[in-house]
């Protein structure tokens, strides 16, 4: 066992090696520097020749935000249409059918932003045609439109006295071309030559040791999954996601795929240290988020591997006391862990385990994972997320010591304030109003059918699926049935309105704070680095994102820890 | 206008690019590891008996059985685990039931020798491993069914372990399709 959390230890550090230079390089790109990567620029000369895009026109935070909208419709009605009828794609071997009209549009929505909840199950819900040229096509530019929108606001805090946050076109493609498309080439080769398979073949007969001839699903699945972890995506091939052998053929897959979650999130912090020059503030903020990480992550592991006592009370062979429900022997409940909380720190929503057979109290921590939303976060919107913190918490700390709150030379007003306090609260809104209707409907039809688990785990699982939608991420409780009406149009609302919304905002504070007069630093500014900062971040962050959930959290799995 | 020919050349741009071009591009350097690119696929007399990593479902005696699967091995419809939560008496109920199985068919074992991989159900429904321990306690069973030594049989399951890669990264395990067919075999010979 100890071997298997110096195997995490090993497998986070590596991970921090490799965002390092990936940061300094994607801060690179966003600046429009030489990279070794120049010889895709006459594709992307060409694509914008064809597009007629000049990718040098300086854009607004407006402008920009507007193609930004406008790019993901034509992406969603893309997914929408194609969806519904699927029955007629090519690349169709398993004679897939067309998709249920509330599906398509949960599926839709959940492609687009990033999300990738999934209520249907890729063995028989998805074409070929459509894992491809929908979700892994949508797995790019999502990942992109989130990175780029980032990039905006890079630009935004360093500019003086400038309405011009940069090209958005520009941004997002190169974010695909420069980044996502190297990287995720590599990590699909290596999940290739380790048995993920790339195969149009279609499902394929096995003749088993025991004389029985079954169909067992295959498909282009290492492409998918590359994209799928590198971009925060997590929408996986098969149904059981990561823990499916084709997804996820042994440990070392399961790195890489662990790695890729998190090299571009916390390689866009460093991205901020370097294009801003401001690293110590670059180190403060990776501090506070690696401390709520690790300590996610300690405790998890802790309590998946102290195991049921329920079921270690029955007398079994007591050398392995993890709780093995919905986990896979060749990862171990400590890389389990270690993946959930990755997976919910990053917004990516890939699983390698089943969530749902979680104990109560690692199940909750999960849940809170999402609810902060902000620790790394999705490629992008994470460090948006994170921002709007940031804002606040230099507001707070201005309004404590009695100085006029500046951050990096530039005045935070009550305008800036406010719409980081809108984004800030409407996460808890959506989840907490989500759940509460959600459960009204549950006591007053008792026979939805909507859960696998009954009591407090049954709410749980209705407060784990809103906190995934609103946060992006994409995991399920998968007890809950959630493939009905109900769930796919509110989720799909939910997903679109905690997508875009908390793109927009800070997007618009950083076009505001660009058009601000600089002031030099002086004695009397208020640091926005170092480990005081840091501390009122957290605080920040805690008592916003935590607090606000505590109720909710002590009805679901802080309840049901008590029954054991 | 203006904007509307951007984003549409922009769209379909990237859709060839990244839903058509790139996987195309993995598939096409799949064509140079044929197995690998089609899962590692275990073969006999043409027909494939079996994948490397993807668990198969053993019920008879004589076969090393694997572990408890929601989807009962069924590598074509939803894969996935039971997702029976921690406190669900059902949980409790489908545990005790495994076991009660599972010393009925062994009965020279104790339940102090059933590790908890085997009582509990996968993540995917297809788990192929299973720990050492869940390979040995089944041994006296076979080796009564087969006629054959137990300890010849405890050895073949020794040399069937995988270790961690460099000692770190892993778990001790089994392969249970792959120790199946070194069973059969040993037996044959």
């Amino acid at each position: 066992m100890n071997n298997e959390i110096i195997g995490v230890i090993i497998t986070f550090l590596l991970t921090v090696l490799i965002a390092i230079p990936l940061g300094k390089y994607m801060s690179k790109i966003f600046k429009d520097e030489k990279v070794f990567t120049d010889f895709f620029a006459p594709i992307e000369r060409f694509i914008f020749r064809i597009s007629r895009i000049n990718p040098d026109e300086p854009m607004d935070w407006k402008q920009n935000m507007k193609a930004m909208v406008l790019l993901n419709l034509v992406f969603f009605f893309w997914a929408l249409i194609l969806l519904l009828i699927q029955q007629w794609h090519f690349w169709n071997p398993a004679h897939i059918g067309n998709m249920e009209p509330t599906l398509a549009f949960n599926t839709a929505a959940s492609f687009v932003s990033n999300t990738n909840l999934q209520h249907y199950s890729g063995e028989t819900g998805a074409s070929y045609f459509s894992q491809l040229l929908i979700m892994v096509f949508l797995q790019y530019v999502s990942a992109a439109t989130g990175i780029a929108a980032l990039a905006l606001l890079f630009k935004g805090l360093v500019q003086k006295q400038t309405s011009n946050l940069g090209n958005f076109y520009n941004l997002f493609l190169k974010t695909c071309t420069r980044i996502l498309l190297p990287v995720s080439t590599v990590i699909a080769i290596l999940l290739l030559l380790n048995g993920c398979p790339v195969t149009f073949n279609g499902p394929q007969d096995v003749h088993t040791l025991e004389g029985k001839i079954i169909k067992a699903a295959t498909g282009p699945v290492a492409p998918m999954i590359a994209i799928k972890q590198l971009g925060t995506n997590g929408g996986g091939f098969f149904g059981a996601n990561s823990a499916h052998p084709f997804e996820s053929p042994n440990y070392i897959t399961n790195m890489i795929e662990v790695i890729s979650e998190l090299i571009i999130a916390i390689g866009l912090v460093f991205a901020f240290g370097y294009y801003s020059g401001k690293k110590k503030l670059a180190y403060t903020i990776f501090g506070a988020m690696a401390f709520v990480f690790i300590t996610f992550v300690s405790l998890n592991i802790k309590w998946e591997t102290g195991g049921n006592p329920v079921i270690n009370k029955l007398g079994i062979y007591q050398s392995n006391t993890s709780n093995m429900e919905g986990k896979e022997v060749r990862f171990g409940a400590p890389a389990s862990s270690y993946f959930s909380i990755v997976t919910t720190s990053t917004s990516c929503g890939a699983v390698n385990s089943a969530h749902d057979s979680f104990m109560p109290l690692s199940g909750g921590l999960i849940i809170t994972d999402m609810m902060i939303n902000a620790i790394f976060g999705g490629v992008g919107v994470g460090f948006l997320n994170f921002f709007v913190f940031l804002i606040i918490a230099v507001f707070i700390s201005g309004l404590m010591v009695g100085r006029t709150p500046e951050f990096l030379g530039k005045k935070i007003e009550a305008r800036e304030v406010k719409i980081a306090i809108l984004v800030a609260l409407l996460h808890p809104l959506l989840i907490l109003a989500g759940t509460g209707i959600s459960s009204f409907l549950a006591a007053h039809n008792p026979d939805t059918g909507w859960f696998t688990n009954p009591g407090y785990h049954g709410f749980s699982e209705m407060l784990y699926e809103f906190s995934s939608a609103s946060a992006n991420n994409g995991s399920e409780f998968a007890g809950l049935s959630a493939n009905v009406p109900f769930w796919n149009i509110f989720d799909g609302l939910i997903m679109l309105f905690s997508r875009f919304l908390p793109i927009i905002g800070p997007v618009a504070i950083a076009g505001f704070i660009a058009q601000k007069k600089y002031i030099p630093e002086s004695a009397g500014t208020l640091k926005t680095e170092g480990m005081t900062f840091g501390i009122v971040l957290l605080g920040v962050v805690i008592i916003i994102a935590a607090l606000s959930f505590f109720p909710a959290l002590a009805l679901g799995p802080i309840a049901e820890h008590f029954l054991l | 206008m203006k904007t509307l020919k951007n984003i549409l050349g922009l769209h379909f741009s990237t859709v060839i690019l990244f839903g058509l071009c790139y996987p195309l591009f993995i598939w096409g350097i799949g064509l140079l590891f044929p197995s690998e690119a089609n899962g590692l696929p275990l073969m006999k007399d043409g027909n494939i008996i079996g994948f490397e990593n993807e668990g198969q479902k053993f019920t008879d005696p004589k076969y090393f059985w694997g572990r408890p699967s929601a989807s009962d091995y069924d590598a074509n419809a939803n894969s996935g685990g039971t997702n029976l939560g921690p406190t669900n008496p059902a949980l409790l109920d489908a545990v005790k039931s495994r076991l009660d199985t599972l010393l009925k068919y062994n009965p020279k074992v104790n339940k102090s020798d059933i590790p908890i991989e085997m009582i509990t159900s996968s993540g995917s429904g297809l788990d192929p491993h299973v720990s050492p321990q869940g390979a040995y306690f089944q041994v006296p069973r076979i080796a009564g069914v087969r006629h054959l030594d137990e300890n010849a049989l405890r050895k073949l399951i020794t040399a069937n372990i995988e270790k961690p890669l460099f000692g770190l990264f892993g778990t001790e395990r089994v392969n249970v399709l792959k120790l199946n067919l070194a069973l059969d075999k040993y037996d044959h010979k």
